[in-house]
């Protein structure tokens, strides 16, 4: 456990990828590694089609071309007047309520989901790229003792399948490092688009705990700490996941 | 969110190549064996053909079942033979009907 | 082991309830009906699918047939079928001359390890399959 901690620890702190950290996007079969390289293949563009549609729509006047290149590889940012950090499909619903009065979407929803996509695109390629903003850190901290933390009926924390156990197996697949290189993303499990939340949920549901809430502090928490767990690693949204 | 559907051919193409056309509509493909969380079965509820015409003539169909995977994605071949109007259909369980064109560059 | 148990009942629960498999029977028959009754020969008909599956769900699998696709000599359909799905059937794609080559491909849901097989028949009435062998694996940290 002490191991563990250090470790997780020193994952946290370095500011350069290191050479041992790899995007789940190496773990996956080659063919559905063919699937997420081929936007002709690749299922989650009916989704990012959807989002643009809404985009040009709602957006495209405050936000032209290229604009909001390199917001999602920074994300989650911290938002002044609600006084906390907030996530990308959080600020997009922001915007809708503070700058469109239009009612926000739901968390979650196939509309958000398209937008969250279509916004995260703009970053893809760019390095993973964490907001220095010292405000962030203490729930960037909160997240880390999640990550570390034991749960659930099966009594496992994050950090000892994805950082003591990464690239051993579970039922047959290998378990990845666990870094949110491309969210959102198509899981062939879901047969859908869904958010980084999604999948933590079901992590948790793995470990038979709770799972947070969407929108939850505790997600946003966690989504810090691994965004930062993550730096450097390439954005691949929209990616494909088994 | 309304239905999305995804068509693809080429930029361009000479007369007499074979080009690949791919597909994807965005659809559950509702096995009929799957059990909802209350315990019931979840309906049968699919996309059973999808056919593509060029210029009004066919030339491609497909029969799907249950094992077609959800957002049925199909790719097929066709030799060209002129510029024109590509069109493919999806019809389905409960009314579904979607179509989707794209125009064949071929100067 | 405990953990490995619970995700794999979880896994199978989401899927099918109770597990249905068809018969041998049945993808006999189903076969049949596609070919008409004639005795499929192996060969000239390519089934492109991984050996080992990442995810049941979605698995990318493509078919060629060896064929002109001239209007004298051409592949009419191509069916294929597995063995341990609940149904046999998987799709009947309909080619022609106008297609120019053989080849389609789809995304399919494989419920296990199991067989598969795909067949073309052509428009001089003759069969020709090509069986392949894939081994499915189930994701870990699912939804329920």
């Amino acid at each position: 456990m002490a191991a563990a901690l250090l470790m997780a620890v020193a994952l946290g702190a370095q500011a350069e990828p290191s050479a041992t950290r790899r995007s789940g996007y190496a773990d996956m079969s080659p063919a559905t590694q063919a699937l997420q390289r081929d936007d002709t293949q690749n299922p989650a563009w009916l989704w990012v089609a959807d989002g643009e549609r809404r985009f040009d729509a709602d957006c495209a006047s405050c936000h032209p071309g290229a604009a909001l290149r390199g917001v999602a590889a920074r994300y989650p940012a911290f938002d002044a007047v609600l006084g906390k950090p907030v996530t990308l499909a959080g600020r997009i619903n922001l915007c809708r309520t503070r700058h469109l009065k239009a009612p926000p979407l739901a968390l979650e929803s196939d509309e958000l989901l398209g937008l969250e996509a279509v916004v995260a695109l703009q970053s893809r390629g760019l390095p993973i790229a964490p907001d220095r903003d010292p405000r962030l850190q203490p729930l960037r901290d909160a997240g880390q003792q999640l990550f570390q933390q034991r749960m659930g009926q099966l009594d496992f924390s994050c950090a000892q399948c994805h950082d003591q156990h990464a690239g051993g197996r579970l039922a047959g697949a290998t378990i990845p490092q666990g870094h949110p290189t491309g969210y959102p993303l198509y899981r062939l499990e879901w047969q859908g688009l869904g958010s980084l939340q999604r999948r933590l949920r079901n992590c948790m549901t793995g470990v038979r705990a709770e799972p947070y809430a969407y929108g939850s502090d505790e997600a946003t928490a966690l989504e810090l700490f691994l965004m930062q767990r993550a730096v450097g690693l390439p954005l691949e949204t929209p990616a494909v996941r088994p | 969110m309304a239905v999305r559907a995804l068509l693809h051919v080429p930029a361009s193409a000479r007369i007499g190549e074979v080009i690949e056309i791919r597909a994807t509509v965005q659809h559950p493909m509702e096995t009929g064996f799957r059990v909802g969380s209350d315990g019931q079965l979840l309906a049968r509820n699919l996309v059973r053909r999808v056919e593509g015409h060029f210029d009004g003539e066919r030339v491609f169909a497909v029969d799907l079942h249950p094992a077609i995977a959800a957002n049925p994605y199909l790719a097929f071949p066709l030799r060209v033979t002129g510029s024109g109007l590509l069109t493919v259909t999806w019809q389905g369980d409960e009314g579904f009907s979607h179509s989707a064109s794209a125009r064949i560059n071929a100067p | 082991m405990t953990t490995r148990r619970i995700v794999l009942t979880a896994a199978l629960g989401t899927l099918l309830a109770p597990a249905v498999r068809a018969t041998p029977a049945a993808l006999r028959s189903a076969i049949a009906a596609f070919t008409g009754g004639q005795l499929p020969r192996t060969g000239r008909v390519t089934l492109d699918i991984a050996p080992l599956i990442d995810n049941g769900n979605v698995v990318p699998v493509a078919i060629r047939v060896d064929s002109p696709m001239t209007a004298a000599d051409h592949v009419q359909r191509i069916g294929l079928y597995t063995a341990l799905n609940p149904l046999p059937e998987v799709a009947v794609f309909h080619l022609g001359p106008r297609s120019g080559v053989a080849r389609v491909a789809t995304r399919m849901r494989l419920a296990t390890t199991q067989t598969l097989t795909a067949l073309a028949v052509m428009n001089d009435g003759s069969v020709w399959q090509q069986q392949v062998d894939v081994i499915v694996t189930l994701a870990a940290c699912i939804e329920s």
